[in-house]
């Protein structure tokens, strides 16, 4: 069975630089158009299904603001 | 569930005050959860530069002791001696460590001092407004350089690990980048071999991180991070200049 993940964004703690989004090899995180309550648009995974867990995302970004989970079987 | 990626007790729960997309964040958690993953949060004590991170101390959950301007790697002799037990550690911007900071930081590499120095090079004065930093590249614009820094007005820029690579005293100088996860990862190794010396006693150990400045340069953070491979890494090639000695 294919391993299954849950991508965690703090919406309050994202600066929405970005760079998440430019490095997802699978291209499935967006920019909210919400903004958070220091005015900028924090990401967000569209598709969690099709995260295969390379914690690229997680990996560079500057804010601490991304956790990843693996849902267990 | 369980966690793949947490996010590391090294860094306190706080926002930083650092730019959308600046490596800084990178840096600061790459060398706390380095210290986590060894277990040396409640050993460790970090010297915090002037410059952008000079709020360091405050997202750094470590013990921490700021400096003058510069003057971190004297902080850390001091410090290091008097707590022999202790690892001890210098987060430096090239506008400190190069410039301002120079004489310091040769003389502690020249002498050994048993800490480590993390100098991120992003080839501009962040804080005070995008000025020309030693670092800054041939034809860079900054503020002090509207045109471009030029060879005959400013000389060419200074690269730290190969200056520092010719005394005897440092350990382990290692060049790596922070513009990628692949390069991210890598530096995290670095920045744990230095760690790892340190722990042995074996001497001065260095780590130049290269790092983005989107604000100062002009780019957003993902084309900051294009920009640093394309142009910084040419310039500043990557590896490591100094290993220690096997016996």
């Amino acid at each position: 069975m294919a391993r299954k993940f849950k991508v965690v964004f703090d919406r309050e703690r994202c600066k929405g630089c970005e760079l998440c989004k430019s490095f997802c090899p699978k291209k499935i995180i967006e920019m909210d158009t919400q903004v958070n309550a220091k005015g900028y648009c924090p990401a967000m995974i569209t598709e969690q299904e099709k995260c295969i867990g390379c914690q690229s995302c997680a990996t560079v970004c500057p804010d601490c603001a991304i956790e990843i989970f693996e849902e267990e079987e | 569930m369980k966690a793949v990626f947490k996010q590391t007790q090294g860094m306190l729960p706080v926002s930083t005050s650092y730019c959308p997309g600046c490596t800084h964040g990178v840096a600061h958690r790459i060398i706390m959860e380095t210290l986590d993953e060894m277990g040396l949060l409640g050993k460790a004590i970090g010297v915090a530069p002037i410059g952008c991170s000079v709020v360091a101390h405050q997202f750094m959950n470590v013990d921490m002791c700021e400096s003058a301007h510069g003057r971190a790697p004297a902080v850390a002799t001091a410090i290091r001696r008097v707590h022999p037990d202790r690892i001890v550690y210098t987060y430096q911007g090239d506008g400190d460590l190069a410039s301002i900071g120079m004489a310091e930081i040769v003389h502690a590499a020249a002498r050994g001092e048993k800490f480590s120095t993390f100098f991120i090079n992003n080839g501009i004065y962040g804080m005070t407004g995008g000025q020309m930093a030693p670092t800054t590249l041939i034809g860079q614009r900054a503020t002090t350089c509207v045109d471009g820094r030029t060879r005959e007005q400013a000389g060419m820029p200074l690269k730290i690990c190969e200056l520092l690579a010719t005394l005897d005293g440092p350990a382990y100088i290692e060049r790596v980048a922070l513009n990628s996860p692949a390069h991210i990862r890598k530096a995290k190794k670095a920045v744990r071999r230095a760690f790892e010396i340190q722990q042995e006693g074996k001497g001065f150990t260095f780590v130049e991180l290269l790092s983005t400045c989107p604000t100062n340069w002009g780019l957003t953070p993902p084309k900051a991070m294009e920009w640093l491979e394309e142009n910084m890494i040419p310039y500043y090639p990557l590896g490591v200049f100094r290993e220690p000695e096997v016996k």
